[in-house]
């Protein structure tokens, strides 16, 4: 199966790589820009059903390596 | 071999530490692989600084989960003295013996200057006494902004686990005042146990007359101090 992470910095914790890329679209007429975040998609082939299981072993795999729980918050889509 | 510096695949600070600790400081000390075990006379651990596995993922990320680590956490939780210096700070961060995470400065440049610091009294052997109201250290680093949530970085500041803060004022220029965006100005702390330390400035690089300074000197003194304050074990033969 197919598995897509999304990683975020948390709502919290300030993104200074958002907030360069929103001063940017700014600066290219997009007046009304904002909120900009960045932040990043994994994407990787996993043995195995989306199952309870599954589920579990993804979550702590996106807890203590793909994502830092102390600023990015992170969700999963399986395919 | 008294001080171990472990070197990951990108670390590129450990030759200097290793100069630092071993010539200057007199501690006899060795680069040792992240994948090797860490050697068992081991009194002292470096995680020198760098771009360890190329800063992918997150800064320290991957290093964190290099085969060494256990044994560091395992020396660590026994009260063994572990060293983390700019990378090497963000991978003690990422592995959890340090509180806290680092992101990007929230200048989005690279700094690469000689820093002021304010030392905290943090504990016996790292203070102000010793260290000095101010001292400077080179920083070199894009992700060196510290954050920590409000309740735990309030039970930090109450520890006393602070030992450096961004200092000056920034009228003085480039080195003055906070780089990074760090909260409370942090550029270094250690854990509640007092035998986990981390910062983001490199002490191993002011410890020659040619060097901008001397200061990193005392900041080494002071984490390796339980290692100075003990007479070698003398040999004696039959």
């Amino acid at each position: 199966m197919k598995v897509t992470v999304f990683v975020s910095p948390k709502p919290t914790v300030l993104d200074p790589q958002g907030a360069a890329v929103e001063h940017a679209m700014k600066s290219l007429g997009h007046a009304s820009a904002q909120g900009v975040r960045v932040g990043k998609t994994i994407t990787f082939e996993i043995d195995g059903e989306d199952d309870p299981d599954t589920r579990k072993k993804l979550d702590v795999l996106c807890d203590g390596l793909l994502s830092n729980p102390i600023i990015e918050d992170f969700r999963y889509e399986i395919d | 071999m008294r001080v171990a510096i472990i070197q990951f695949p990108g670390s590129n600070c450990d030759w200097d530490a290793w100069h630092a600790i071993n010539d200057v400081i007199g501690l006899p000390a060795e680069r040792v692989w992240h994948k090797s075990a860490l050697p068992v006379e081991t009194e002292a651990v470096i995680v020198p600084g760098g771009f360890s596995f190329g800063d992918y993922l997150r800064c320290g990320a991957i290093a964190r989960f290099s085969p060494i680590m256990e044994d560091l956490k395992t020396f660590s939780e026994k009260g063994g003295p572990v060293f983390g210096i700019c990378n090497g700070f963000q991978i003690l961060c990422e592995a959890g013996l340090l509180p806290g995470a680092l992101i990007r400065n929230n200048c989005i440049e690279f700094r690469c200057v000689n820093q002021c610091l304010a030392p905290e009294d943090s504990t016996e052997n790292f203070n102000r006494a010793d260290l000095g109201e101010k001292i400077y250290l080179p920083i070199a680093h894009g992700e060196g902004n510290y954050r920590l949530d409000a309740d735990d970085l309030s039970a930090l500041e109450a520890n006393g686990q602070v030992l450096l803060r961004y200092a000056g004022d920034p009228v003085d220029g480039p080195g003055h005042g906070n780089p990074n965006g760090s909260v409370n100005d942090i550029a270094g702390v250690r854990n509640a146990a007092g035998n986990v330390f981390g910062m983001m400035p490199h002490p191993e690089r002011v410890v020659e007359p040619f060097h901008p300074g001397l200061d990193g000197i005392d900041v080494l003194r002071a984490f390796l101090s339980p290692l100075l304050e003990e007479e070698p074990v003398e040999m004696v033969s039959a």
